[in-house]
């Protein structure tokens, strides 16, 4: 399992593994919104913890389809699905490798970003813990949605509609801590209950996930 | 002895379905005109909604089948990922775009009926925005079964899915309703409430609601049908091609 983690991220690290690729796109997505909704800071403080929690999703979203498309493409992922390693181990662990990868580095510069958008001081621990708490959640339900689509050709952009639905809760309740620690509210509850659907999630879509991909390399 | 799963046989649902189908379409057809004609005509106005009231005859009953036809994918998509019995998830395929079609009459005629009485089109409300979400599930459901073109494999792949969505839509209900508070008004339908709807309204809402469960049902067992028949074709294309 250990061996199966450090090549997946190995190969993230090395060329063309796209782990600065997700950070790019995430810095690229806040600095546009300031284009989009005009230079108006009391604006910008408002909406920042919004911003910053969708910008990290869909950088999460861009990364997917890396998760399984390339171990399909080259044969190396029906090599894994016979190894002794069960189906839900591997996946999981997908998940784990995808998380360190994508999700860690765009909690970590989401407080650079939060900058940039003016979010007030004292949002800065509940967007980071809302983040911290949130983002396994979006790369295990991600994980998902890549073994679901991994045997179609092209299956970016299914993909994308298919996960975003999945996603919703974790949105609504990471949003809404991280919103409530910037107006200086109360922020425990909607942080407890983000932090019990990404425990719930990493406890039971692994099977889910190896069921699917079971029957796409039939 | 008869058992439920004899209809799993395609044959044999066929058949039977063929048999049900004259019947459930007339009765459908029939207790929706007169719901309907009943509901529009012959009902008054509310004191304070005027006619506007009268969209719930579609409303309502359009709302009820958007979530039953989701429930009812789920059991089909259960059904074929325990007995594997190809009608059951060809029934959940042939449910998808009715129940689809079914959570966009509800959301039209909600927002026809919003815009006078509350003065806008849409909000976000709770109950809105979940049959928004509801309505991106279907979408997603059907694309999936658009895009793998092996029969077995798409039947469980979007089981799975219909599985998980189902959790999801689930908790994006309830996550929703801590998110924002809500305009639509609460259940007043109940069965095991004192305080409904007047039986003025009440009573062609039933009929409504009839007609539009048997109208549900027909198409299902009508697109079932197409569904069987469709692959049946396409097996037997296969095979000519390889003889």
């Amino acid at each position: 399992m250990i061996a199966l983690l450090i090549r997946d991220l190995r190969l993230a690290v090395r060329a063309g593994g796209g782990l600065g690729l997700g950070l790019a796109f995430f810095l690229i997505v806040v600095v546009l919104v300031p284009f989009a909704v005009g230079p108006r800071a009391d604006l910008h403080r408002v909406i920042a913890p919004g911003v910053l929690w969708l910008g990290a999703l869909l950088a999460c979203l861009l990364s997917l389809d890396r998760i399984f498309a390339l171990d399909h493409e080259d044969g190396s992922l029906d090599l894994l699905a016979t190894a002794p390693l069960p189906l839900e181990a591997l996946t999981a662990i997908k998940a784990l490798a995808h998380w360190l990868t994508t999700g860690l580095p765009l909690v970590l510069a989401a407080s650079v970003l939060a900058i940039l958008m003016n979010l007030p001081a004292q949002g800065y621990v509940p967007l980071f813990a809302s983040l911290v708490l949130g983002t396994p959640a979006l790369s295990v339900i991600g994980t998902f949605g890549a073994a679901l689509t991994v045997g179609v050709r092209r299956g970016g952009l299914l993909m994308s509609l298919l996960v975003l639905p999945l996603y919703v809760p974790t949105l609504i309740f990471g949003a809404e801590a991280a919103r409530r620690g910037a107006e200086g509210l109360p922020y425990a509850t909607p942080l407890m209950m983000l932090a019990g659907i990404t425990f719930a999630v990493i406890a039971l879509l692994p099977f889910a996930s190896a069921a699917v991909v079971r029957v796409n390399l039939r | 002895m008869a058992s439920l799963w004899e209809y799993a046989n395609p044959r044999k649902f066929i058949t039977t379905s063929n048999r049900v189908l004259p019947w459930v379409g007339a009765l459908a057809l029939t207790s929706l005109s007169i719901g309907l004609v009943w509901g529009f005509f012959f009902t008054p106005e509310d004191y304070r909604q005027g006619a506007s009231v009268k969209i719930i005859y579609l409303h309502v009953p359009a709302a009820l089948m958007a979530i039953n036809a989701w429930l009812m994918m789920l059991v089909g998509s259960l059904i074929w990922l325990v007995r594997r019995h190809h009608v059951s998830a060809l029934a959940a395929r042939a449910a998808a775009p009715v129940g689809a079609v079914m959570t966009v009459i509800a959301l039209v005629t909600g927002a026809l009926w919003g815009q006078p009485i509350w003065g806008t089109w849409w909000v976000w409300d709770p109950r809105l925005t979940s049959f928004l979400i509801l309505f991106l599930f279907y979408l997603g459901y059907m694309a999936l079964w658009s895009a793998v073109e092996d029969g077995d494999t798409a039947a469980d792949l979007t089981s799975v899915l219909c599985l998980v969505g189902s959790v999801f839509a689930l908790l994006s209900r309830y996550a929703v309703l801590f998110w924002n508070q809500g305009l639509h008004q609460g259940a007043s339908l109940s069965l095991d409430k004192e305080e409904n709807v007047a039986d003025v309204f009440y009573l062609p809402l039933l009929v409504c609601i009839a007609g539009f469960v048997l109208l549900f049902v027909a198409l299902v067992l009508l697109r079932t049908q197409t569904e069987i028949r469709a692959r049946r074709m396409r097996a037997l294309l296969a095979r000519e091609r390889m003889g």
